[in-house]
């Protein structure tokens, strides 16, 4: 039961601690998601979320490591850039 | 005179099924088992023993199609239509899919007590403008009433009677390796919008079913002259279910490609939210065709012409490999078996 | 989808299938724990293209599979109670108990509800004051935040007709007792993504250090998957046994600390049975006393119910990763998704199951 999928929030309501709603929007699908455990997300941000609960805000700026990891690998040779081709 | 005698077991072991459960009406594998343990051997089905959508008829050397459907779909009215277009529209697709031309339907209602009348009203409004649309009379019919709580508003059985006017043999028997495999649009939407109501899913722009009458553009299609081998329309069990049955009932090998099957952002997206897989999931507008490869662009632009299925596409080819399976190459290239859906994943959703 | 289509990009996985099978130079073991990183390596078919020297194990990440016979048992008594609302996620209704499921209850007129949250069945608690509302809770800790959540809305709400049937389960004492047991052939794991989410890393450097594995915490598509197997196979090629995350964009260090706080205001841990393996000791979550007013085991006094496993389902040793799926002489014909013998069978992240669908031909 480790279904956890990444949504943008929308907007956010709700002052109390244990209130804090978000709309987060799935691909054009959107949903009400509890954003208590993740107090310092803010609209426009990513959260990943696990039975109406945000489990972590999705950081972007890490979102690309699977890409640059390969890049990386291409750099120190670790990668036969030759059968990649085929 | 001698009376036959009455056969006491139960095809379906009671042991396993004591009661009927949903599932058994889900489009797979239990309804599969329902259908031909239980029902095909007792009601002497059609001679052809091949399961299809209609049953073809020799009356006075004229060809008919002869079709039934039950509609049970939970709630009433969603967006894109409701249990009155619905029961239209999917009997006159059952018979389109033999290349019949449908002409006459009946309807049968069973009535929960209490239902508003003005509901009722909209549904026949509903199933009037769906037989005017798809160009068929309703001749007949029945009404029941049963008590509050024994229903669940309505429920409605259509029957339909088609001709068949051309020479080909459609059906799963007609089947031939290196036929292509095409389809006029994306899948999933009627499932989602169903999803959506009962839920209470929000989306940006509001999913609609794609329930949609087929027999104008099947029409086209015979009266173009396309050679067509098969065709069956998308229901329970979605896509998946549809082309196993027919590997299975021609023994061929079907290999589809995943990346060429079209399923809309919204509609992956509430399928990922809800750990549903698009290729089972329910459509109502929506059939395959198999032809030989070389009626295909034919085919394709005849059927994309209609602004409502311009996305049609190619999503296979009949195969000699795994014969009665269904293999998808995945997003990543590599190759696994398509199954029949077990269970259901949404109940009551046609 | 954003975040997740990118994921699935079939030129990169095959530069890392390449990357793979350039750096090893030797047979390696390793097991993934989360049955969600299970279904996704079968459903995408990782296993088939990877190179022969790897051995995947699938591991025993699938909390609907290791939630003993009993529970399911006890669930079905309170199931069959009149006036009860018994709630559950999807998966668990079709799991076997000893002569029934939770399924069969329904057909004969349970109320048992499929929800998508724990919320949902506390909602259904507010909405119908005279019926009890019962939640399965079962899941590893990636779970534990929302149903710590509706416990204690519960309780500041006083919300009497509401009440969970424990079945949490935790990640790194099933690790200790695999890699304790003298059967143990993996020599390095794919740690599961969202339970690291929640829990962060912390726990798993003394299990790395103690057992000389390395550990890579892996997100679930194909991609992570693969740049996880890479990560790993680097370390065991180079002799390394770190704990590394390759899941960065949502696993932190310290994980999720406001839940790891309101789960352990909720819950405390507690010795657990894993079907098919026994009982691990401190290796499950149970609630505090303070909230013990609604654990369903106490409320319907079912705790006396035990169960039997089915004598030929050999889901113990699939859950450890001794057995795979079509080694079992029942999988496929006797044992099906329609008419399962046994937990892995059913859940959607069950190894049979995911071999069953998504079976090589």
């Amino acid at each position: 039961m480790c279904l956890a999928i990444p949504g943008k929030i929308m907007s956010i309501s709700g002052n109390e601690p244990f209130q804090k709603i978000g709309k987060v929007n799935f691909g054009g699908i959107i949903k009400e998601v509890n954003l208590v455990y993740v107090p310092e997300a803010k609209v426009d941000d990513y959260v990943i979320v696990h039975v109406g609960f945000a489990i972590s805000t999705l950081d972007e700026s890490e979102a690309n490591r699977v890409f640059e990891y390969l890049k990386e690998m291409d750099e120190l040779g670790e990668l036969d850039q030759g059968d990649a081709e085929n | 005179m001698k009376t036959k005698e009455f056969n006491l077991t139960c095809p379906i072991p009671i042991s396993q099924y004591p009661n009927v459960l949903l599932a058994h009406g889900g489009g797979g594998t239990l309804m599969h088992n329902l259908i031909e343990k239980m029902f095909m051997p007792e009601f002497n089905a059609n001679e052809q023993k091949i399961m299809h959508d209609s049953a073809e008829l020799l009356l006075d050397n004229k060809r008919l199609a002869f079709t039934t459907d039950s509609y049970v779909v939970n709630p009433l009215f969603f967006p894109g239509g409701d249990i009155g277009s619905l029961s239209i529209h999917g009997t006159v697709n059952d018979l389109s899919m033999s290349g019949a031309k449908p002409l006459y339907l009946s309807a049968g209602f069973i009535i929960e007590e209490g239902l508003q009348m003005e509901t009722l009203w909209k549904i026949v409004q509903s199933m009037k403008m769906a037989a005017e649309i798809s160009g068929i009379k309703i001749v007949t019919g029945d009404t029941k009433v049963v008590d509050k709580g024994k229903g669940d508003g309505i429920f409605i059985n259509t029957a339909g009677i088609g001709v068949i006017e051309h020479n080909l043999n459609i059906n799963p028997a007609s089947v031939k390796l290196g036929d292509t495999i095409i389809i006029n649009g994306d899948i999933g939407r009627h499932g989602i919008a169903i999803m959506a109501v009962r839920e209470g899913l929000e989306f940006e722009t509001s999913i609609e079913s794609d329930s949609a009458p087929l027999n104008d553009i099947v029409m086209k299609l015979i009266n173009a002259g396309i050679k067509i081998h098969c065709m069956r329309d998308l229901t329970r069990g979605g896509l998946s279910s549809a082309l196993v049955e027919i590997a299975q009932s021609a023994k061929v090998g079907i290999n589809i490609v995943e990346k060429d099957i079209l399923v809309r952002e919204d509609v992956k997206g509430a399928c990922e939210i809800l750990g549903f897989d698009p290729l089972y999931i329910a459509n109502e507008g929506r059939f395959v065709t198999f032809l030989p490869e070389q009626e295909v662009k034919k085919a394709l632009d005849i059927i994309s012409s209609d602004k409502n299925f311009s996305e049609a596409c190619i999503i296979g080819k009949v195969t000699e490999k795994n014969p009665g399976l269904v293999t998808m190459k995945s997003a990543i290239g590599a190759t696994r078996i398509v199954d029949m859906l077990s269970g259901e994943q949404l109940p009551r959703i046609c | 989808m954003k975040y997740i289509d990118e994921y699935r990009d079939a030129e990169a996985a095959k530069r890392y299938f390449i990357a793979i099978t350039e750096l090893i130079t030797k047979p390696w073991t390793i097991m993934e724990i989360c049955g969600g990183q299970t279904h996704s390596i079968v459903k995408f078919g990782i296993d088939e293209m990877l190179p022969p020297e790897i051995t995947l194990v699938h591991g025993p990440g699938c909390p609907v599979c290791v939630t003993p016979v009993e529970l399911i048992n006890k669930a079905i008594e309170i199931a069959s109670k009149p006036d009860v609302i018994f709630c559950s996620f999807g998966d668990m209704l079709r799991v076997p108990g000893t002569d029934k499921d939770l399924l069969s209850i329904k057909a004969s007129g349970g109320d048992v509800r499929i929800v998508y949250s724990p919320m949902d069945a506390l909602s259904l608690a507010r909405k119908y004051p005279d019926k009890e509302v019962v939640f399965f809770a079962v899941g590893f800790e990636t779970t534990a935040p929302a149903n710590a959540m509706a416990v204690f809305q519960a309780k500041e709400q006083a919300i009497k007709n509401f009440s969970i049937l424990v079945s949490h389960v935790l990640v790194p004492p099933a690790m200790e007792a695999l890699l304790s047991s003298p059967h143990n052939l993996v020599q390095g794991f794919l740690a599961a993504g969202h339970v690291c989410t929640v829990m962060g890393l912390e726990e798993y450097f003394p299990i790395a250090k103690k057992y000389n594995v390395p550990i890579v915490v892996t997100g679930f598509e194909p991609l992570d998957i693969l740049q996880g197997i890479y990560m790993c196979i680097k370390q065991l090629e180079e002799g390394r046994t770190d704990v590394e995350n390759q899941y960065t964009r949502s696993v932190r260090q310290e994980g999720n600390r406001p839940a790891q706080e309101l789960i352990k205001k909720v819950f405390k841990v507690v010795n657990r049975k894993w079907r098919g393996v026994g009982e691990i000791s401190r290796s499950g979550l149970g609630l505090q006393d303070y909230f013990i007013e609604y654990d369903a085991e106490r409320k319907f006094n079912v705790s006396n119910i035990v169960g039997e496993e089915s004598p030929e389902c050999i889901a113990g040793l699939i859950l450890q990763g001794l057995k795979k799926p079509h080694e079992c002489s029942a999988f496929g014909t006797k044992c099906t998704p329609e008419k399962p013998l046994g937990a892995p069978m059913v859940s959607t992240e069950g190894a049979c199951a995911a071999y069953y669908r998504y079976r090589k031909i």
